[in-house]
């Protein structure tokens, strides 16, 4: 049955991307905050009738290939918070530049994406998903211009490419030996497709997603584009398809069947982003090439629980937890470093703390609460997806989360050390008033989430 | 009550934090007020206490939290953690007051001790393994950032490794309380149901794996030997009140671990490892003291007797595992003795840190040999001193002998071996009466000229604290009688 009503959402989405498109077509610059508004607008209207949809029972639309239930709910209502946060973050970069309402459609357009990812229950679905999620980035990181830019969105583009065509191998194996692409069929039939088939058709399709969520081994854009992209594109490119790509990671593992071992491929690849996110961003100097590889080691950890799919019932509550953590916190380290776009370097940063406290009290909660300090909202995630991880039978992986936990400890104290000492040279820049508002309000949010985990853990179904 | 206890300190600390206006003299007096309340409140406690029956809490309070992974907002006190509440009220006073002549930042400062206040007494009251890791966490960067903004010396180097070493025991720690969580039926991180429930029983691998997670994030933090690096350089460079608290409560955090979390939860590990832990203690007790004798550092040297005085604790919490039918009298004595040594040294090194922070105050040194016939110029400083030292190598009369006294009376009658340990006394007895004598004695040279003596500010800060310790060495009858039964509990509870 089709219901396209339950899609009000995405419809929402993907009609105020178009919206804002024309629009801002036919609006003079200095008034394009006008479109600003309405893509906030839409973005209020997402999380409100999400919200109200999530109370529902779940429900399938479009013959069974788009799935409205609890992660789908959460999903659209983390998306839309990131997206509008972005959006206001972009009150300081974009305002008034020349692709301002492009910009903010394309925002629009990649978040809707992002939502149509973590729902799919069919791989088509979720092939339309990835390349809507995609394409708009490429566009966003390209907004930067030229230099440090161009190369990010050609790499980017050239990642995206190879990691699309990985997936759809992947769906086509998928789809030739089972004959179906239904989320639901392919549950049915796998156990009696052939192993190493299905094996290899899930690592590639995995591989693939791992594009947009930015871990081992399609990464290596992230750092780049963080860097080099606009910091309007490097906080939602790191935040908003994240969701989408890791809920459809956790789809995927609830139809796959045992014997072809994703729970070792999904295992292997969380501990290499962990890993490889923490140990790169060791000796960082750039603040936003740091996050982008910290961003990394998150997907590391977003992995634990999808591991422990099908095995521990911590397992999708736990993974929403953290993503509604990840997606404020991060948000709140990328709107510092928006609020003060020409302190690049660590060390530039020294005498923040004096100058600007709520900026510098917004970094020290969102990068401790990165590390998985409590009470933030990251450390609730942490916590339960090493126990859904435990529960599961992989208590290895959550003695790795720890282990790697401790590890990023010393890349973020460096750069908050300087925040607290006095300044050498000049003093500061000002800070942006719409980023400074956007870290703190992230930051606190960051810390109500986890101090407020149980009502979040309930919404999150579990 | 207890939610009172807990979270005063840290309103009060908010509110200090988010009005920048108020003088830095009201802020000093608002620490001061804040912190003799809560000594008040726990002096209710106190007295509104009655031993609750075994697997129970007194003033327990319990509300949902996380109920999807079985963690609750539980609150709870008893015999074990009760005078460690006090403990902490007393030594945070102390820091109070003897900072009412705090330069540097004091409304910044005011706060975040009332935060670490906070954390610490909500370490001692949590009855929630969740609960008590985000206060034990927090603690930590606490203390990192008393090291990092008001310490002296290589501060951003001590306090990052301070950091750094405790985050990581914190981090094994989790691990341990994970393990916990999912070997329970239903999962739970309730501490008495844990308890209670001991789940673990008859799973001596899984046990034994959870127990070394567990003892190697409490190690770290007491510090025990090989575990103890970050201390002595967190010690020097940390501030006065820092260090006091510091030694003085934070820990305790790791000692009161062992006796709340991993002897009664896993009974059947620790009984396994026993020994282990008896030689960790062992050692911890003769190698700090002998590196403390061979220290010119003042600070240096307290931070090693720390590692010598957590040892006694180790020891005697170790020694509660070797379980026979015919040692639990003395056991009990043991871990009674292990208790008080908390609340002992928590006000003896408390002071000592107080009366170090005076000479690098006046002079800005720590180095025994800067100094000379101290006594002349500053006889109160001399007499607080001796005094303190006294009591720190466990003179009678004082609470670090009836603690001494307790651990090696049950542990010898348990495990003859462990007489060993008494050379650690004997140690410190040595290195504190050559630190006394080398500052106080003979004529007055070096930075001890014009060497101005204890104001009132000091003498109501060390002051109070050696009296209590006086008190408890020569009435110890209510603390015991308060302790005693928790103690029973505990080696009950490790016999299963």
């Amino acid at each position: 049955m089709m219901r396209a009503e339950l899609l009000l959402p995405e419809m929402l989405l993907a009609g105020g991307a178009l919206v804002v498109l024309l629009g801002g077509s036919f609006t003079p610059r200095h008034r394009q905050w006008i479109l600003r508004g309405v893509a906030a607008a839409v973005c209020g209207t997402v999380i409100i009738t999400a919200a109200v949809a999530l109370s529902a029972p779940a429900n399938t639309a479009f013959d069974g290939t788009y799935a409205v239930d609890t992660g789908t709910g959460v999903a659209r209502i983390l998306a839309a918070t990131g997206c509008l946060l972005v959006l206001a973050l972009a009150g300081d970069e974009l305002a008034g530049s020349a692709r301002e309402s492009e910009a903010y459609a394309l925002l629009l357009f990649a978040t809707a994406g992002a939502v149509l990812l973590a729902g799919a229950t069919d791989l088509l679905a979720l092939v339309v998903g990835f390349l809507l999620a995609s394409i708009p980035l490429y566009a966003l990181i390209g907004l930067a211009g030229a230099g440090a830019g161009a190369e990010a969105v050609l790499k980017t583009y050239l990642l995206g490419a190879l990691f699309g065509i990985l997936l759809l191998l992947g769906v086509t194996l998928l789809a030739g030996t089972t004959g179906t692409t239904a989320y639901a069929d392919l549950a049915a039939r796998l156990p009696d497709a052939p192993r190493s088939v299905v094996t290899a058709a899930v690592v590639a399709v995995i591989g693939g997603l791992m594009f947009k969520a930015g871990g081992f081994p399609a990464h290596f854009w992230v750092p780049d584009a963080a860097q080099g992209g606009t910091a309007t594109a490097a906080t939602f490119l790191t935040t908003v398809p994240k969701i989408g790509a890791l809920l459809a990671v956790h789809r995927l593992a609830e139809v796959l069947p045992g014997s072809s071992n994703w729970p070792t491929v999904v295992a292997t690849l969380a501990v290499a982003s962990m890993l490889l996110g923490n140990l790169a961003a060791y000796w960082q100097t750039d603040v936003r090439r740091l996050l982008g590889w910290s961003t990394v080691s998150q997907v590391g950890y977003l992995l634990v629980p999808v591991v422990a799919t099908g095995r521990s019932d911590l397992a999708q509550p736990s993974l929403l937890v953290y993503l509604a953590g990840y997606t404020v916190t991060n948000v709140a380290a990328f709107a510092v470093t928006a609020a003060l776009p020409r302190h690049r370097g660590r060390t530039s940063w020294r005498g923040v703390a004096a100058a600007a406290p709520w900026l510098a009290a917004a970094l020290v909660v969102a990068l401790l609460g990165l590390v998985g300090t409590p009470p933030t909202a990251v450390f609730v995630g942490k916590l339960t997806a090493a126990s859904a991880a435990w529960d599961g039978g992989y208590a290895w992986l959550a003695v790795v989360v720890f282990i790697n936990s401790a590890l990023s400890l010393f890349y973020y104290l460096r750069w908050l050390i300087p925040l607290y000492q006095p300044w050498a040279v000049a003093p500061p820049d000002r800070p942006g008033r719409w980023s400074t508002t956007v870290a703190v309000v992230a930051a606190v949010l960051s810390l109500a989430v986890g101090i407020a985990a149980g009502l979040v853990w309930r919404a999150a179904g579990g | 009550m207890l939610t009172a206890i807990v979270f005063l300190p840290l309103l009060v600390a908010v509110l200090l934090a988010a009005v920048p206006r108020c003088g830095d003299a009201t802020a000093r007096w608002v620490w001061v007020g804040a912190a003799t309340i809560e000594l008040a409140l726990v002096g209710v406690v106190w007295a509104g206490y009655e031993t609750p029956p075994p697997g129970e809490l007194a003033f327990a309070e319990r509300a949902a939290w996380i109920p999807g992974v079985g963690s609750s907002y539980h609150l709870g006190v008893d015999g074990l953690s009760l005078p460690l509440m006090a403990m902490t009220a007393v030594v945070f006073l102390a820091c109070a007051v003897y900072a009412l002549r705090e330069r540097h930042r004091p409304r910044v400062q005011a706060s975040l001790f009332l935060f670490l206040q906070s954390v610490c007494l909500g370490v001692f009251a949590a009855a929630d393994l969740i609960l008590f890791f985000v206060f034990f966490d927090l603690s930590i960067v606490g203390m990192y950032v008393v090291i990092a903004g008001w310490g002296h010396g290589d501060r951003a180097r001590s306090a990052l490794k301070f950091f750094l070493y405790t985050f990581l025991g914190s981090l094994a720690l989790l691990t341990g309380f994970i393990g916990l969580y999912a070997a329970a039926d239903p999962h739970t991180f309730d501490m008495p149901t844990l308890t209670a429930e001991n789940p673990l029983a008859g799973r001596p691998l899984a046990g034994g794996v959870v127990l070394a997670a567990i003892l190697i994030g409490l190690a770290v933090k007491t510090p025990t030997v090989p575990f103890h690096t970050w201390l002595p350089p967190a010690h020097t460079d940390a501030p006065a009140v820092g260090s006091a608290v510091l030694a003085g409560v934070l820990l305790k955090l790791g000692t009161y671990g062992f006796v709340r979390i991993a002897a009664p939860m896993l009974p059947q590990a620790w009984r396994g490892w026993a020994w282990v832990i008896v030689a960790v203690g062992v050692v911890s007790v003769l190698y700090g003291a002998l590196v403390a004798l061979a220290q010119t550092n003042l600070k240096r040297m307290i931070a090693y007797t720390s590692i010598n005085h957590m040892g006694y604790v180790v020891l005697a919490v170790g020694v509660a595992g070797l379980v026979s039918v015919d040692t639990v009298e003395p056991r009990v004595v043991a871990v009674t003795g292990a208790v008080t040594q908390m609340v002992s040294h928590g006000l003896i090194t408390a002071a000592l840190f107080l009366l170090a922070g005076v000479l690098y105050e006046r002079a800005g040194s720590y180095d025994l040999h800067a100094y000379g016939g101290l006594a002349a110029p500053a006889p109160a400083f001399a007499a607080f001193f001796a005094v303190g030292a006294f009591a720190s190598l466990g003179l009678p009369a004082f609470s670090g002998f009836i603690a001494e006294f307790q651990v090696f009376a049950g542990s010898i009658a348990t495990a003859p071996v462990t007489a060993v340990a008494l050379l650690g006394i004997l140690v410190t007895a040595a290195l504190f009466l050559r630190a006394g004598q080398t500052l106080l004695t003979g004529p007055t040279a070096g930075c001890a000229k014009g060497f101005g003596d204890l104001r009132a500010t000091e003498l109501w800060s060390v002051g109070p604290l050696l009296a209590l310790s006086l008190l408890i060495g020569v009435l110890p009858r209510p603390l015991l009688d308060l302790v005693e039964p928790a103690a029973r509990t505990v080696v009950d509870l490790l016999g299963r």
